[in-house]
């Protein structure tokens, strides 16, 4: 790792004014995937902002229709919060897959979000469950916060401070891991909610996204038989040494049908 | 030897591990946990080229970095007159044509020849100092073409790696009868063919390899701490070879060692670059590995492109077996390498077969790519990958049942000893025992049942089965010697009894996560009849132990226990005649048992005890016969290998929506002669059985065409984690080793032999209705569904295109 | 340079850290605490895991100055100060649960958060999805699983004291 200042600001207003005068500092959460990327030399930061002190970003709540979380929700808080275990018991279970024990005691909801990680778990549910993402200055639509790879909607110094998530009627999750990584190869969110039906994919290509023939199959019938005929195009798709595009392809049909059998 | 048990902690007794209370109290002393006074860190840059011509090199702005000691490069090194890292095996190829031996520099010299080739060493005060100063280091390389795959390495005008190895091969060797193969195949009923490529290994021991040297200005003494299975030897090599100190001037510690499975059996430049930098500047200098270098720089294990041909009579009895292999060195040639694919595998082509007439050839080829060497097993589970799934090729080609030609053609026990038309000569076995245990612990007749319900849940079901043996307990010096090895591979130990009747045993070979400590205390508490407390094993110091071989090649209790056998013989000899003197007996009426020296038919005996203190006080002793003291060395030289075997049977389930393979049970039934602690021998054969499985289904190391590595982290290579591995069912079933006095054979690698071909012959079971031959490893989620898609879209929405 | 303070097996611990210094580096390397291990530079292996308040945790992904203030139990602190084992450390030791040691403390730490995370128990499948987090190359996992479902019997009041591994 280069070395790096360390600032631990205590408010959220502090927070911005310190990546506001350092547009090359970086806002820390929980970390794992920002510091291997440091161990390997593959990032520079001139000041690393750890969020962690900033009560602001905590907390779990229900906002009427919705479950609201703190950007510093933790993987391991998600799935174990019993509002929503409740509420949207796919999201808590989602929360139990991601990366290993470790990972899920210090990973953060928003740094996930905020990373975008084609891999990551999180994007696919923000996408089927019409999330709004809720930054220091705004609010972001899931359908135009996740840009492309390691990309979001956000500016330079914004930061995300939660994320609020419509109670759906049902919702389900099916990945299949990475042999070697176990980072999601493929994985599918199913939902639906007030606002219709989404679904959507993550691992498959360069930015989570939204699969709309299965939406429009599925708000006719809900079933699993409903996506399994449904071919995703494979043009657009990763390919690497463990999964050809056409395998991620095939993957999207296999897991938005296990995710429609688990949603119920 | 005379076995008797102590149930409690003899021979045939599962002790809990002595070793296991520093380890579980996070007490134990790798090499990255020792620290020397005033120690320097050493940081190596590699090369990001497969293949490139080194244009010069600018160390200067590196030289000025804060708390930059010193900056190496290959001038240096060849200006202090070192020499290259030696090979251990010369193999002498058809015609008596020796092979090419090119230099393998210890730091890159003109060229660089895989990724991870070391080219410039920087020394500072810390290790991020060293590695900041790396980074500075300005190397103008012309890159040039990658040699990637042994294919692109052998093809018409292909450039040369190194320009003493023509044609980039190293040697081109054989072994067996051709031409009475030949004969064998113009009288077969069927000749069956079948080719495969044994996927490269990474091995992957938890500890990243570490390397502190040291050196005292007064006394001239060089010290290396190392992660070494075999600190002897890299005494013998380093000092020898590659930085001439006398072997009383260089003392290699291999403390605790974090896994091996052959990784660490090599001499690898690191070490010699801490232990010469170290002298340079009189100060230690540290080296720990990081994972992602560890992948670029540790040896590979495996990569052997094989075909095979397998005659058959009408019944199925094999006549004759015709083996061409392509095995990958890597860019330098690694210190066993050579022998892996020849003497270590093509002579294993019987496997437990009595086919009588066999032709081995090998061409072994250099690569851009990371050297090549021993992993667990070592050209044995190449081999018995081959002979498996040959087999079951055969079995159905020939529209046999699998189990039935496997019977048709084992070696029967009254066949032995056994000789091979490949050189070996087997002394025991009962490979139908094993394999009726197997089949028994398996519910192989169960197995149709299982598949059916199986089937009804979506999922396919296969059952494996491979009926194996290996050659271990490595070697007869003599032999070895004829074979190009360039070391004897006897073992040492030196048996110390202390006055009061403790004992510290010495032993030249290195426990890195075989239980020595405990083991070997077992056996000489047994033959000399003392407590296992008043027992120490102590290993891995060339400063405390006489030498050694080291561990490898499932050898430790084989050769390094049968060297204490003949040491306590010579202690109790010696015991003898003290007690003669003592109890006024004849020498030839003393008896030793449970640790009495006994006049025959008598209640006369002098406890062990009692006749090491008369040893070390001799008032009343045959001081004019015997020395004073208690302490004998043996070496032991094997007089065979030993061949442990046995059968391991894997079922599967294949979810064909996915192609995910899932092991939901393994059984194993192994051979591994007399069995000192069963706990542990189990312990090691469940460990590889994963890797084994691991190699089977999801290991794999892939190279692009520019010879850049893909798979050089966990996150590309998959190593096996617990969701991955089932709970295994292992049992052992003995024949004794007729050869070495304690009737062992070996338990280190049989799990990583026998089981990767049972896996893969169950996947093949699986994918039975979709007419399914075979499938090369790793068997991956991607490659199964891709071939159940490419046989029938049933996987797929087929009706909707 | 940063300070740190870090309460370690019971002991505080203030320390002079450049900020790019990881937590197991300040175990291993400040305070000699040899017994949490680096086995990768990807946060895979989990040979460094160590307990860091209520949780196990990546100690070479977090930085020193994130754990500032925090109470951390490495391998060294679980045995009682008359040297009795912890009931994990028993478990692994009876069941031959380690074969070189380099991933064990890694593995124990992650057991007994584990173990204390389900204090309904576990089953075999519990326990290896538990695992995911912690590579081990010796033992095929076997071993392992059963140790910690032993020790959770232990830990858990379910059982008097270990059975004798079969």
């Amino acid at each position: 790792m280069y070395d790096f200042a360390y600032h631990k600001p205590s408010s959220l207003a502090d927070a911005v004014k310190l990546l506001a005068e350092d547009p090359d500092a970086k806002p820390i959460s929980g970390g794992m995937t920002l510091l291997p990327a440091l161990k390997h030399r593959l990032n520079m930061p001139t000041a690393l902002i750890d969020l962690s002190g900033i009560a602001e970003l905590r907390g779990i709540k229900r906002e009427g229709d919705a479950i609201v979380i703190g950007a510093m929700v933790k993987h391991f808080e998600v799935a174990t919060d019993p509002q929503i275990m409740a509420a949207i018991p796919a999201l808590a279970r989602m929360a139990a897959t991601i990366g290993d024990t470790q990972v899920r005691n210090r990973g953060t909801i928003g740094g996930s979000l905020a990373n975008n990680d084609p891999a990551a778990d999180y994007p696919a549910a923000a996408l089927a469950l019409g999330a709004t993402l809720i930054t220091d200055r705004r609010q972001i639509p899931a359908d135009d916060f996740f840009v492309g790879m390691f990309t979001t909607a956000m500016e330079p110094g914004e930061l995300l401070i939660g994320v609020s998530f419509p109670i759906p009627e049902k919702a389900g999750y099916a990945k299949l891991r990475n042999p070697a990584s176990r980072y999601s190869m493929t994985g599918v969110f199913v939902a639906k909610g007030p606002k219709g039906v989404g679904v959507g994919v993550n691992g498959a290509a360069s930015c989570a996204f939204r699969q709309k023939e299965m939406e429009a199959a599925l708000a006719a019938n809900w079933s699993p038989e409903a996506v399994a005929n449904i071919r995703q195009p494979a043009n657009d798709l990763n390919s690497d040494i463990h999964g050809s595009a056409e395998y991620r392809a095939n993957l999207v049909t296999v897991m938005a049908k296990r995710a429609v059998a688990d949603a119920g | 030897m005379n076995v008797t048990t102590h149930p409690s902690e003899g021979i045939g007794a599962s002790v809990r591990r002595r070793e296991d209370l520093r380890f579980l109290s996070g007490r134990g002393q790798y090499t990255d946990d020792l620290n020397r006074p005033g120690q320097l860190h050493a940081w190596i840059l590699r090369s990001p080229y497969a293949h490139a011509r080194i244009d010069g090199i600018d160390t200067a702005a590196a030289a000025a970095m804060p708390g930059v000691q010193a900056v190496y490069t290959a001038a240096d090194i060849e200006a202090a007159g070192l020499g290259g890292i030696p090979c251990g095996w010369q193999v002498t190829g058809k015609g008596g044509q020796v092979m090419a031996e090119p230099m393998h520099p210890v730091l890159a010299s003109g060229k660089v020849r895989h990724v991870g080739d070391p080219v410039a060493v920087v020394v500072a005060e810390t290790r991020n100092q060293a590695r900041d100063a790396a980074e500075a280091i300005a190397v103008s390389y012309t890159p040039l073409p990658a040699l990637s795959t042994m294919a692109a390495a052998l093809a018409p005008g292909a450039p040369l790696l190194h320009d003493d190895a023509p044609g980039n091969v190293c040697f081109d060797w054989e072994i067996g009868d051709a031409a009475a193969t030949d004969a064998a195949f113009a009288t077969a009923h069927k000749v069956v063919r079948f080719e495969t490529t044994n996927n490269r290994l990474v091995p992957n021991a938890m500890e990243p390899r570490a390397a502190i040297g040291d050196y005292d200005p007064h006394s001239g003494e060089h010290t290396l701490y190392t992660t070494s299975q075999n600190p002897h030897v890299i005494r013998l090599l380093m000092g020898a070879f590659v930085l001439k100190v006398p072997e009383h001037r260089l003392r290699v510690v291999a403390p605790d060692v974090g896994g091996g499975f052959g990784s660490k059996i090599y001499h690898y430049a690191e070490e010699a670059i801490v232990t010469w930098s170290a002298a340079q500047l009189k100060r230690p200098v540290k080296w720990t590995c990081e994972r992602s270098e560890a992948f670029l720089s540790d040896a590979h294990g495996r990569d052997h492109v094989t075909t095979a041909e397998l005659a058959l009579d009408r019944e199925g009895k094999f006549l004759g077996l015709r083996v061409s292999t392509l095995a990958n060195m890597g860019a330098y040639l690694s210190t066993f390498a050579p022998a892996v694919p020849t003497y270590l595998s093509a002579t294993l082509l019987a496997g437990v077969y009595t086919t009588p007439a066999i032709h081995g050839q090998v061409k072994a080829v250099f690569t851009s790519t990371v050297p090549v060497d021993a992993y667990r097993g070592a050209g044995r589970p190449e081999t018995t990958y081959l002979l498996e799934r040959l087999v079951d090729v055969a079995a159905r080609e020939m529209g046999m049942d699998r189990i039935e030609i496997r019977r048709k053609n084992f070696i029967r026990p009254d066949q032995f000893p056994y000789q091979t038309p490949v050189a070996l000569q087997y002394d025991s076995g009962d490979y139908e025992a094993t394999l009726r245990e197997a089949l028994r612990g398996a519910d192989y007749a169960g197995f149709e049942a299982r598949r059916a319900e199986a089937k009804a849940r979506g999922r396919l079901r296969g059952i494996g089965v491979s009926t194996y043996l290996e050659a271990c307990g490595i070697a007869p010096s003599k032999l070895v010697g004829q074979l190009g090895a360039r070391a004897g591979l006897y073992e040492v130990a030196n048996i110390r009894v202390h006055p009061t009747g403790s004992v510290s045993v010495f032993t030249g070979t290195h426990s890195h996560g075989q239980g020595h400590e405990t083991t070997f205390a077992q056996l000489v508490s047994e033959q000399l009849g003392v407590p296992l407390s008043q027992v120490e094993i102590v290993h891995g110091d060339t400063g405390k132990i006489p030498f050694g071989m080291g561990t490898y090649g499932s050898r430790s209790l084989a050769v390094g226990g049968s060297a204490m056998v003949k040491a306590m013989d010579k202690i109790i000899a010696k015991g003898r005649k003290i007690a003669a003197h003592l109890l006024e007996a004849s020498v030839e009426d003393i008896e030793f048992s449970n640790g009495q020296f006994r006049v025959a038919g008598t209640d006369r005996a002098k406890a062990f005890a009692e006749i090491s203190m008369a040893a070390y006080v001799p008032h009343n002793y045959p001081i004019e016969e015997i020395e004073p003291g208690l302490e004998e060395t043996a070496f032991y030289d094997p007089k065979n290998f030993t061949y442990p075997g046995g059968c391991h049977i894997c079922e599967v389930e294949i979810d064909p929506e996915t192609g995910e393979v899932a092991v939901v049970a393994f059984t194993a039934c192994d051979d591994v002669g007399r069995v000192i602690n069963p706990m542990i021998v189990e312990g090691q054969i469940q460990g590889g059985l994963a890797q084994g499985i691991g190699q089977a289904l999801i290991e794999n190391t892939v190279y692009d065409a520019e010879g850049q590595l893909l798979s050089a982290s966990f996150n590309d290579y998959a190593m096996p984690r617990a969701t991955q591995i089932p709970s295994f069912g292992v049992s052992t079933s003995t024949t004794l080793c007729t050869h070495n006095p304690l009737g062992v054979k070996g338990c280190g690698e049989v799990g990583a032999i026998g089981s990767p071909p049972a896996v893969i012959n169950a996947v093949v079971d699986a994918l039975r209705d979709y007419g399914v031959t075979h499938v090369e490893m790793p068997a991956t989620p991607l490659k199964i569904w891709s071939i159940i898609h490419a046989k029938d879209g049933a996987a797929l929405p087929a009706a909707a295109e | 340079m940063p300070q740190v303070t870090l309460t370690v097996n019971g002991k505080s611990h203030t320390v002079e850290v450049e900020a790019r210094t990881l937590l197991v580096e300040v175990l291993r390397e400040k305070l000699r605490l040899t017994g949490t291990h680096v086995g990768c530079d990807t946060s895979q292996c989990g040979a460094c895991v160590v307990q860091m308040g209520e949780d196990s945790v990546k100690s070479c992904t977090i930085l020193a100055v994130q754990a500032d203030g925090a109470q951390v139990t490495t391998i060294e602190g679980l045995a009682a100060a008359d040297g009795t084992l912890h009931p994990m450390q028993e478990a692994f030791r009876e069941y031959h649960a380690l074969q070189c040691g380099f991933c064990t403390p890694g593995m124990v730490m992650s057991a007994i958060d584990l173990v204390k995370k389900h204090p309904q128990g576990l089953s075999e499948q519990e326990i290896r999805e538990g695992l995911e987090g912690n590579i081990c190359r010796c033992t095929g996992y076997h071993n392992i699983v059963k140790a910690i479902a032993a020790a959770a019997d232990v830990m858990q009041g379910r059982t008097p004291e270990l059975a004798r591994a079969g």
